[in-house]
């Protein structure tokens, strides 16, 4: 098994930010819808511990790129949007600090309390559900770099999909339901 | 049926002997209280103070007719603690239990439980009954729902509710008088006289908070149960436990015994007990399963 | 001496989650304590726990590396409702548990008749806190050790094990209550929730936080808590470790957003006759877990050689950031 993970004091460099500033969202809109699906299907534990089925929308702010992930959680379903900047009136909850602590706390390589603690992250909003989202991802066990690493790999070798999947607008089920189709 | 009872706790403050006493005398020549729970409960450095007047004191209440409890310490960790709290079973009268470490000296003899020590439930009353538990304060922070599914479980205890007074809700080994007034608790130059109700903490908005006590800390609020008497008394509750202040805690005292006699609307008694006690907030939350500062 | 007293302490580890419990038996715990997912463990918070499948499998997993499990059921029933409290017992009794640990003595009582074969430990939230209220559990209920409250220090820890049969567990890191333990009802003084009715303190669903004036505020229900200035280390708004005025002062009343940290005090503990040495966490992640446990149970091998203990390696991990000895030392009080 391979290990990937950001080192404690990664900072997107400033130059690449700025480079990043005006591309198109949709692609990695898309790209990162997929990876939330997959790892929600594969770690369908995540929602069953967060325990809410009603509406809950968060904000994620990695502070170091330039656009910002708004994950929707209903009824079982992930929803990923990009934004340019977060509307603070439109999430339940809101999490932001740099991308690497963003990721190392998604990964369990560092302690969302002790990244609160010294302000590498800061939280806003529903506390009860950043703490439930929190503990259901630390308990799932994600490898957000290996499983984006797999799903580029999948793409790779699926243009086509790829396509597919940026010019059409397919309902997120159906998106969902050939995920299942392509990983049997 | 027994006509509900009144206690009165014992003084949780650091009051000088004098002021002590003479509380005391007044309560039992003029309040209409059945028990009265005498003692230091919270810290032992203070027993000295009023050694000397208790026996005047026990004296002077059994005169007026009340019926004297010795209430133990909350937190005994010394030996020359649990020692005096043993000793408080040497005499004639019913001890209050205020810590689990007294409950193998007790048991088998009848005595009271105070409401240091968690009953949060019928079957840990159950076992403390049949240990000779006879009248029992329960914990302040339990709600409406849970009293009354303790005291209809043990009609034969007298199950009694914080009514009245700032609740207490917390005791450490740490002295916050001491700490906030710089000294150390074992040189705490006893700061804490200086607060005969407790001294208020206050949040950063300048918002009354809490109220420290030496080792314990209290609501701000004062507990007032004035509105809810008859309902407890409905649930099976049989006693209600008044918590002495430097108020008028005779007249608190008559409001409570008017309401529960029917010889006083709740509504016009409340009204009432701000003038007895004119600088206090009120607050009943948490027999309303609320937050306790609130008053619902 | 110390050689053969720190071969026999036990690390005790928290476990909020599955992952968790495997991290901290890998990381070298002798046992893991862990609570069922609801309001009958004083860690009842979103998004951790075990189901009975979970635990199932995690006394498996614990077991096969010589690992105990130790349930906690250390909140107390509500009244009227104990049934599930009891089935707490029973399945974890089923389960396979090595122990139960209880607050509650009408559960105490309860588990004592029902499940005889059970082992059981005094919760620290029984706040037993002398060798009278230790024996009044030892000897009513059996019960075999008990877990002190954060309120003696290190010589009265002492006298107490040489007054008393059972072994004792000490809390060496992690959270610190300020207030004896099972004896607090500050949390739900402000919000309506309590650690010893529904396991929580100072609940999430209660806190929020906002930035005013450059400073960082967090409040909990009604109440502002404390404003930390930028740059300064954050802390959760437990309320007994807030910001308040009082007497004319201004600041933590009650106590600094510190953690315990008794990493020096292990040989000093462990000379005091404790058995046992407690990490707190179950609210904490994998990380956490995964730091503090392999730091202690390295410390306690250091000491079993008659090495030096490594030390002061844990510091980021601690609220705001820095620690204490707390009641250990007397001169905390």
């Amino acid at each position: 098994m391979f290990t990937l993970s950001f080192r404690r004091d990664f900072r997107v460099p400033d130059v690449v930010s700025s480079a990043l500033r005006p591309l198109p969202l949709l692609p990695l809109e898309i790209f990162l819808q997929q990876l939330a699906s997959n790892i929600v299907t594969r770690h369908p534990d995540i929602l069953t511990r967060i325990g809410r089925t009603d509406l809950l929308r968060f904000g994620i702010d990695p502070t170091d790129v330039p656009f910002a992930i708004e994950i929707e959680l209903r009824d079982g379903v992930v929803g990923v949007h990009l934004r340019r900047e977060l509307d603070e009136q439109s999430q339940h909850a809101r999490i932001s600090g740099t991308l690497a602590a963003l990721m190392r706390l998604v990964d369990g390589e560092a302690d969302g309390d002790a990244l609160f603690f010294s302000r590498e992250i800061v939280v806003t909003g529903d506390i009860a559900a950043v703490l439930a989202l929190r503990n259901a991802v630390d308990a799932a066990e994600i490898g957000i770099l290996r499983e984006a690493a797999a799903l580029i790999g999948l793409w790779i070798s699926e243009p086509g999909r790829l396509l597919r999947g940026m010019l059409t607008d397919e309902p997120r089920r159906e998106r969902r339901a050939q995920d299942e189709r392509f990983r049997q | 049926m027994q006509s509900t009872t009144l206690t009165l706790g014992p003084v949780l403050f650091n009051w000088p002997a004098d002021r002590w006493r003479d509380f005391y005398f007044r309560i039992a020549d003029e309040a209409p209280v059945d028990h009265v729970c005498i003692g230091e409960v919270v810290c032992s450095k203070r027993q000295v103070f009023f050694a000397e007047v208790l026996p005047q004191v026990i004296e002077r209440l059994e005169r007026g007719g009340k019926e004297v409890l010795l209430s133990s310490l909350a937190l005994p960790t010394l030996k020359r603690e649990t020692r005096h709290d043993a000793e408080l079973l040497n005499g004639r009268h019913m001890v209050e239990v205020n810590d689990v470490s007294l409950l193998p000296s007790v048991a088998g003899r009848p005595h009271a439980i105070g409401p240091f020590v968690n009953i949060y439930n019928e079957g840990t009353l159950a076992f403390l009954a049949s240990r000779g538990a006879r009248l029992v304060a329960l914990p302040p922070e339990l709600p409406r729902s849970s009293i009354e599914a303790i005291a209809s479980a043990l009609p034969d205890v007298t199950v009694e509710v914080w009514a009245f007074g700032r609740t207490p809700l917390a005791i450490s080994a740490r002295c916050y008088h001491a700490r906030v007034h710089g000294h150390s608790k074992d040189s705490c130059q006893f700061v804490c006289d200086r607060d005969a109700d407790g001294m208020t903490v206050e949040t950063l908005d300048h918002e009354p908070f809490l109220a420290v006590n030496g080792v314990q800390t209290l609501s701000y609020a004062f507990c007032n149960l004035l509105k809810e008497a008859n309902d407890l008394v409905d649930t099976g509750v049989s006693s209600l436990r008044l918590s002495p202040h430097t108020c008028d805690m005779v007249a608190v005292a008559q409001l409570f015994r008017a309401v529960l006699d029917g010889q006083r609307d709740a509504d016009e008694a409340f009204a009432l007990s701000h003038d007895a006690c004119p600088s206090a907030t009120f607050a009943n939350g948490f027999v309303h399963g609320a937050a306790g500062a609130l008053y619902v | 001496m110390t050689s053969s007293a720190a071969n026999d302490l036990e690390l005790i580890c928290p476990a909020g989650t599955p992952p968790a419990l495997r991290v901290a038996v890998d990381a070298g715990a002798h046992a893991v304590y862990c609570g069922f997912q609801d309001e009958t463990n004083a860690r009842n918070f979103p998004g951790l726990n075990f189901s009975r499948a979970d635990m199932a499998a995690a006394i498996d997993y614990a077991h096969q590396r010589n690992c105990k499990v130790f349930i906690a059921v250390n909140t107390f029933p509500r009244a009227g409702d104990a049934a599930l409290w009891r089935r707490a017992i029973d399945d974890a009794a089923a389960l396979g548990a090595d122990a139960v640990i209880l607050a509650d003595i009408g559960l105490l009582a309860y588990a004592a008749e029902r499940q005889p074969d059970l082992r059981l430990h005094l919760s620290v939230q029984a706040a037993a806190s002398s060798p009278e209220a230790i024996r009044f559990y030892t000897d009513t209920f059996g019960v075999k050790r008990v877990v002190l409250p954060r309120v003696l220090s290190v010589a009265e820890i002492a006298d107490i094990n040489a007054a008393v049969a059972c072994e004792t567990e000490v809390f060496v890191f992690g959270g610190l209550c300020v207030m004896e333990e099972g004896r607090c009802s500050l949390s739900s003084y402000v919000t309506g929730r309590s650690p010893n009715m529904h396991g929580v303190c100072s609940p999430p669903s209660h806190v929020s936080y906002h930035e005013a004036d450059g400073s960082f505020v967090s409040r909990l229900g009604n109440f502002t808590i404390n404003r930390i200035p930028a740059r300064q280390p954050a802390a959760y708004p437990t309320l007994c470790k807030g910001a308040f005025r009082a007497g004319g002062t201004v600041g933590q009343v009650f106590e600094d957003a510190v953690s315990l940290d008794a990493s020096k005090l292990l040989p000093a503990l462990s000379r005091a006759g404790v058995k046992a040495l407690k990490i707190e966490g179950r609210q904490r992640s994998r990380a956490y877990t995964r730091a503090v446990v392999g730091a202690f149970r390295a410390a306690l091998d250091a000491m079993a050689n008659n090495t030096e203990i490594p030390l002061g390696i844990l510091l980021q991990l601690s609220e705001g950031q820095s620690a204490t000895h707390g009641a250990y030392v007397k001169t905390w009080r």
